[in-house]
């Protein structure tokens, strides 16, 4: 047992609690901040499979940015659906049989299927490398990307907007 | 910092839990935000999934990282959109329970 063992076993404990917290809290704001650390602990994958740029990206994005407008939408969506009966519906084992079924299928091909070890083939990515790609091999998917991302902020504010005669 | 010694799969392993969790939320829960966490957990499990066989497989090109950005790109917009709808059907309603929100419903 290596000190990466180690680190691999803590990053994805946090990863994996904090999911938990998100999927069985009855309290959403709780919920919010496991999704916060769950988001964390993948940041930490991502920097332990040597892509540091994805790791900080990772953060900023989505431990930063997306994680705040889920909070602000929980404080904008206060109502009676707080309540913890409200939360959770009554399809709850038909949810915890589907998590069984698919987990298990997903973890017995893991194991049956003969996965590379060949740790040494990875190599760490410089930020360097990752924006050459980006803007010469990627140019055409990255820009549209950029489209996809006006797009959708343009009609994010046109569909939240309030219209006349709207409460 | 390099993986070392730890088996591709045990990476896969981590991100077929969290993509379980995920669906498991987007079936139980019943508030749409709440739906949509779940979502972004399956996202970013496939995200891991996506470094993941990039790291190990194709150190040369990393398409896999690549993509990734773009999966969390794409995760950016759809939520800034999502919580657009859910603040509006949360004014016409007074609920975003995804159970009560069933006109489309014949």
């Amino acid at each position: 047992m290596s000190i990466a063992h180690l680190v691999f076993y803590l990053i994805a404990g946090i990863a994996i609690v904090g999911a938990l917290i998100t999927v069985l809290v009855p309290n959403v704001v709780h919920a919010a901040l496991g999704l916060i650390l769950s988001l964390f602990g993948v940041a930490g994958l991502y920097i332990l499979l040597s892509s540091e740029f994805l790791g900080l990206v990772q953060v900023l994005i989505y431990a930063g940015a997306i994680a705040t407008i889920i909070l602000f939408g929980l404080m904008l969506t206060k109502g009676r659906d707080l309540l913890p009966v409200a939360i959770d519906g009554a399809q709850k084992p038909v949810a915890g049989l589907v998590f069984l079924v698919l987990l298990g299928t997903i973890g017995w091909t893991l194991v049956k299927t003969e996965w590379p070890r060949d740790v040494q083939a990875i190599t760490s990515i410089s930020t360097q490398a990752i924006g050459d790609a980006l803007f010469r091999r990627w140019e055409v998917p990255f820009e549209i990307a950029s489209v996809v991302l006006l797009v959708a902020l343009i009609g994010a504010i046109v569909i939240s907007r309030q219209e006349d005669g709207e409460a | 910092m390099e993986a070392t010694n730890i088996p591709l799969g045990q990476f896969l392993g981590v991100s077929a839990i969290l993509f379980s969790l995920g669906v498991y939320a987007v079936l139980a829960r019943r508030n749409a935000i709440l739906v949509l966490m779940g979502v972004e957990l399956m996202l970013n499990a496939v995200a891991v999934n996506f470094v993941a066989f990039s790291a190990y497989t194709d150190g040369a090109l990393f398409r896999g990282l690549i993509f990734a950005i773009f999966v969390i790109i794409v995760a950016a917009a759809e939520v800034g959109l999502a919580l657009g709808i859910i603040v509006r059907v949360f004014r016409n309603k007074q609920t975003v329970n995804v159970d009560e929100v069933d006109q489309l419903k014949w």
